[in-house]
């Protein structure tokens, strides 16, 4: 073959290869276009219709251009029709006033972002985060904001995996990493190295919360105050805290003798001590919601291949009822009374 | 958060664990220093837009990896997690295999090809890959075929370069390297913006870079000889001794044994960058110390390795030639001093923006100095029928030795802390530097033999490389 030739032939090459990536590129927009003007509307009514009453705010998970946008059904009607709004999070809680939002963007690397939306402020606030988000919550009244994410850079000896999470003071913006808090274990206090804590769920006081903390392989549920920085651990194998809107029980998940990676939810009498875990045949992965005091909500996967579309279920925090699904292609539900 | 590290940890693994080589800058006759300031062989340059082609192919779908899996295939942060570990170990054995290949066979240019078309195949595999198991599968594919070409991909750089512009030639080569893997992102991510979630167009771009890098390999790159070419010359030659370098007997005519990589130099090079290495902090641990340290690195914790990258692409080419100039060991010893400075800025107390652009800087500046440099010197240091054995041997001691590093250090933080545990290392790498120095001062020492090898006429390759 001639050096001639040899160019000509690397040429074609690059214009079949450039070619057909943007040929595939410009079909799959215009097939994405006509789908979205082919689609039947999605049951969708606007933001401001909902935004006064008690509703369900939510990651939308229906494959489409709307898909992780935050978005939110009545409280008396969560299968009805939703209203999207225009936020991209990953992760997302809200109250009456405020919603806090987790999300991630695309460029020469991913990066995280975490805003705090407050009703009546023009611009979000952006907290500082780092980390993959993996859970989010606001104290009742609005005034705190809870972060945890997964850390990079210790996962390169894949010997497991390391979180931060930290809580904001908005009215200031100052923030306490909890691993700078004193942390009491069987009434010492305890420095463990390998300490790692996520999941925070906010009591109504402003000052207490509750919150996992890991270390010598064992996972435990925690109760916090801020006010005196400490963190004393409570009860072991109870993960991602929620605690009821009365405050008398804390749901969380719960491994017991499974594989790793394997939960059911499970709630705790805060006064009696009575544990009961909740039935159900599927792992749960989440940091489940409260949708009244007697009933919790929590997101699963879709079945099969629509993983990515998942779904929000309810069950009865008493055990007496299965599962079922609530709201369909949602995620990360917050509940606003 | 999982992936962050692993496209850069990886190409800075494969950067660096290029093999170190014998210095003949001393002694090379005037005539071929002169040639320091003739520009880079055209080999050297297809293979860097070979290199640049394949890295935003596989760059693309790195960055877009941890969504799709998560928000496509519903798989959690950990599983993802477990994904990115493979992405570490896969390649480093096959490496070895490689260079052997390569050696062997005597055709190092079509057992890069193989590894290069390997992961190629596995961007047409991705669009129908579902699951866990298959993207693991896929990717697992895909190292192996990062693995193979590495070695041979170097010797072929070796081979088509003179010994006296050795450092430039592999400076240049990464550096086109680097900038691939800051293209791949970009372009995935523009194309998720021109088409929202649909992944399988990135896939589409990518395969259709390998196939473009892989083209330009098969059509435009000579298929370089090493071995055949040395007996060619050896046979010309007035004297067939004074081609020969020290190690190897006159040409031999069978396969040639791994057992010329048996020489005290090379394992005293191999020694060298095993110590070193073994005290290279990962670059995900320096840049968890950044962040830990101040919100500000916090926030842009993901884009702190194109800091580092931006320093070592610009940095690559003229540390290059300062090792041609200077000597590959100083050059590569000295990095190291650079990386104690990254050290410190990492680990000291006071954070903000300076300290940290300063860490990024020194980081790629380090990795400028030492990556391509310990390629060049291995190249040099081997006799040319097993240099992509002895480059996949340095390259594996080398991963090896960050391996453990990573194990040691990730134990070090827990029990020390983050700041006093970065500074231990630093005080370990300024012992470990004079005696590094020490090791490598007989390796540089010039022998007739080697000058002679250094003075043949390589790179005839590239004046045929068009053809």
């Amino acid at each position: 073959m001639s050096a001639r030739a040899r160019l000509v032939a690397l040429v074609v090459v690059c214009l079949l290869a450039l070619g057909g990536t943007a040929a595939y590129v410009l079909v799959a927009r215009d097939g994405q276009r006509e789908a979205a003007a082919a689609a039947p509307a999605l049951p969708a009514v606007s933001v401001a219709s909902l935004q006064d009453e008690p509703r369900i705010v939510f990651r939308n998970a229906a494959i489409g251009p709307d898909y992780g946008k935050v978005a939110m059904v009545p409280l008396s009607d969560p299968g009805g029709p939703r209203a999207v709004t225009g936020q991209s999070c990953d992760r997302v809680f809200a109250t009456s006033t405020r919603t806090l939002c987790l999300g991630s963007d695309g460029g020469a690397g991913t990066t995280w972002r975490a805003t705090v939306t407050t009703r009546g402020e023009a611009s979000p606030r952006r907290l500082p985060l780092t980390g993959t988000p993996s859970r989010a919550r606001l104290s009742r009244d609005g005034s705190h904001a809870a972060t945890t994410t997964f850390v990079a850079g210790d996962s390169y000896t894949a010997t497991g995996f390391s979180t931060r999470t930290v809580i904001t003071t908005l009215a200031d913006g100052s923030g306490s990493d909890l691993e700078d808090f004193r942390l009491v274990h069987r009434g010492r206090t305890v420095r463990p190295a390998d300490r790692n804590f996520w999941g925070v769920t906010f009591a109504a006081d402003g000052d207490t919360f509750y919150v996992t903390a890991s270390f010598g392989k064992q996972n435990w549920l925690a109760r916090g105050s801020l006010s005196r920085r400490t963190l004393t651990t409570l009860r072991a194998d109870a993960e991602c805290p929620s605690l009821s809107p009365d405050g008398t029980h804390v749901a969380y998940k719960k491994r017991q003798d499974r594989r790793a990676g394997d939960w059911r939810v499970a709630v705790l009498d805060l006064a009696s001590g009575r544990e009961t875990v909740l039935p159900g045949g599927r792992s749960v992965d989440d940091q489940v919601e409260w949708l009244d005091d007697r009933q919790l909500v929590y997101g699963l996967p879709g079945d099969g291949s629509r993983a990515a579309e998942t779904n929000v279920w309810v069950v009865a925090a008493d055990g007496t009822s299965q599962p079922r699904v609530l709201i369909e292609k949602a995620w990360s539900p917050a509940v606003v009374r | 958060m999982y992936m962050t590290d692993r496209p850069r940890a990886d190409a800075a693994a494969a950067g660096q664990g290029a093999s170190l080589r014998r210095n003949g800058v001393r002694s090379r006759p005037r005539g071929v220093r002169s040639r320091v300031g003739t520009p880079v062989g055209s080999t050297v340059v297809l293979l860097g837009l070979v290199s640049l082609l394949t890295d935003v192919s596989s760059e693309a779908v790195s960055a877009v990896l941890p969504l799709y899996l998560t928000a496509v295939l519903g798989l959690s942060p950990l599983a993802f997690g477990f994904v990115d570990g493979l992405y570490q170990g896969v390649s480093a054995v096959v490496r070895i295999l490689g260079g052997w290949l390569s050696d062997r066979a005597d055709r190092p240019k079509w057992v890069a090809f193989a590894g290069y078309g390997l992961s190629a195949v596995t961007k047409v595999a991705l669009l129908a890959a579902q699951g866990l198991g298959a993207v693991t599968a896929v990717i697992t594919v895909d190292r192996l075929g990062k693995g193979l070409r590495t070695a041979p991909r170097d010797a072929l750089i070796a081979a088509s370069t003179p010994t006296a512009t050795l450092g430039r030639a592999f400076g240049m080569h990464r550096a086109l390297d680097t900038t691939g893997a800051a293209i791949g992102p970009l372009l995935a991510f523009s194309i998720l913006w021109l088409v929202p979630g649909d992944y399988s167009a990135v896939f589409v771009a990518s395969l259709a870079a390998a196939v473009m890098g892989l083209a330009v390999l098969l059509l435009l790159v000579p298929d370089l000889r090493p071995r055949r070419d040395r007996m060619t010359t050896a046979a010309t030659a007035t004297s067939a001794a004074a081609a020969a370098p020290a190690a190897a007997p006159a040409a031999a005519p069978t396969p040639p044994s791994l057992r010329l990589l048996r020489q005290g130099r090379f394992g005293r090079l191999m020694l060298a960058a095993a110590v070193l290495g073994v005290l290279t902090i990962s670059d995900g641990f320096l840049y968890l110390s950044l962040a830990r340290r101040d919100d500000l690195a916090a926030t842009w914790f993901p884009l702190l390795f194109v800091g580092t990258n931006v320093a070592y692409l610009a940095l690559a080419v003229p540390l290059g030639r300062l090792s041609d100039r200077w000597g590959r060991a100083r050059v590569l010893v000295g990095g190291h001093l650079l990386l104690v400075g990254a050290y410190l800025c990492a680990a000291g107390p006071v954070g903000g923006l300076p300290a940290t652009l300063a860490c990024l800087f020194l980081l790629g500046a380090f990795y400028a100095a030492t990556d391509g440099v310990l390629a060049a010197f291995t190249a040099t240091l081997v006799p040319p029928e097993v240099r992509a054995s002895g480059i996949a041997t340095t390259q594996t001691v080398v991963a090896a030795a960050r391996f453990a590093s990573s194990v040691g250090f990730g134990s070090l933080w827990l029990w020390l802390g983050r700041g006093p545990a970065v500074y231990a290392v630093a005080a370990a790498l300024v012992v470990a530097v004079p005696l590094a120095w020490w090791l490598l001062r007989g390796v540089e020492r010039p022998t007739p033999g080697l000058a002679s090898a250094a003075m043949r006429p390589r790179d005839v390759g590239d004046t045929g490389a068009g053809a």
